[in-house]
């Protein structure tokens, strides 16, 4: 075996039991950390595919925001894990039934996939060879002008989650004194105080 | 393909000996140093004290807004590298494209800015 076949086995392996401890570690906190070892195996899966840009951003986008994301989501639910446990053999019977369905799913897919014809060469067809564009490169070649209108939607869907990120969750204080640092400075000696003559035994 | 998995072979070296480092330093803690314990080591002294509360509690949504707004903008950037890697390639219809999405977010984000979402108060 070389050194990619060992990787790979090092790698699927750590997906693999990070997706499973994900699932079963008691502490949500725990899980996101699992999460994030599973992200990072995948990761090398993704370079051992030759496919480095999408193995980055694995890396930047889910291990670097997602996950941090997730962390922020698990610290702030202010929830009573014991009470959640309890509640969770109530709906015991719909998950079961939700992860049958899936499964079913699953089985189907592969009891009647089927390739056309056509679909493995133009497959093989879109990427490049290493040699004359690497993996990013061939990715931009395709990206802004062959798939226009696709690039262009996923700029307005950022816009969509900005604004309504922005909108669901801003909210001004308004008993807030804050500083005001064009005031401040235009601040001058003769209206930020005055002298008053005081005459002996009368006080203002 | 090969030579490309080469070019990350000192990585995967450097991530088999940062995993043998932090497996050698954990183990060498547990086999090597002396662990006496008893209840008055055990307990909270001097400045320590028993915590009053659960740790968990709510955070100001504020901070979730943060990492969101990151997570948007760090999208953006994505998109960016390969148009970078491939500006020769891109032609004139690929950058105005490019020019068109960063117009849209940079639409967003002057909103973003005025509604002092970016504002810590």
């Amino acid at each position: 075996m070389s050194v990619a076949d060992y990787a790979f086995y090092l790698f699927a392996m750590t997906t693999v039991v990070g997706g499973f401890f994900t699932v079963m570690a008691r502490n949500p906190v725990h899980s996101v950390l699992w999460l994030i070892t599973a992200f990072v195996g995948a990761t090398g899966l993704f370079v051992l595919l030759g496919a480095e840009f999408v193995a980055m951003l694995l890396m930047i986008v889910y291990v670097g925001a997602v996950a941090v994301l997730f962390l922020f989501v698990v610290m702030m639910l202010d929830v009573d894990f014991a009470a959640l446990k309890a509640e969770m053999a109530k709906s015991l019977p719909l998950a079961l039934l939700i992860g049958v369905i899936l499964l079913m799913e699953l089985g189907t897919i592969f009891g009647v996939w089927q390739f056309s014809d056509g679909a493995e060469a133009a497959r093989g067809a879109v990427t490049p060879a290493l040699d004359v564009a690497h993996n990013t490169q061939a990715l931009g070649m395709i990206l802004y002008t062959d798939y226009i209108l696709l690039f262009q939607l996923a700029g307005l869907i950022l816009l969509v989650a900005m604004i309504g990120a922005i909108v669901l969750t801003l909210r001004h204080r308004t008993n807030i004194k804050r500083q005001n640092v064009i005031a401040q400075m235009h601040r001058d000696p003769a209206e930020a105080m005055k002298i008053i003559d005081v005459k002996p035994g009368q006080g203002l | 393909m090969e030579d490309l998995l080469k070019e990350y072979l000192p990585i995967i070296i450097f991530l088999g000996l940062a995993i043998v480092i932090g497996l050698v330093l954990i183990l060498a803690a547990v086999v090597l140093a002396v662990r006496n314990p008893d209840p008055e080591k055990l307990s909270a002294y001097e400045c320590g004290f028993n915590a009053f509360d659960d740790a968990r509690m709510k955070f100001d949504v504020r901070f979730y807004l943060v990492a969101i707004l990151f997570i948007i903008f760090d999208l953006e950037i994505a998109f960016l590298f390969p148009w970078a890697v491939a500006f020769k390639d891109v032609g004139l219809v690929g950058f105005w494209s490019m020019m068109v999405f960063l117009a849209v977010l940079t639409i967003g984000f002057a909103y973003e800015w005025k509604k002092g979402a970016l504002e810590w108060e």
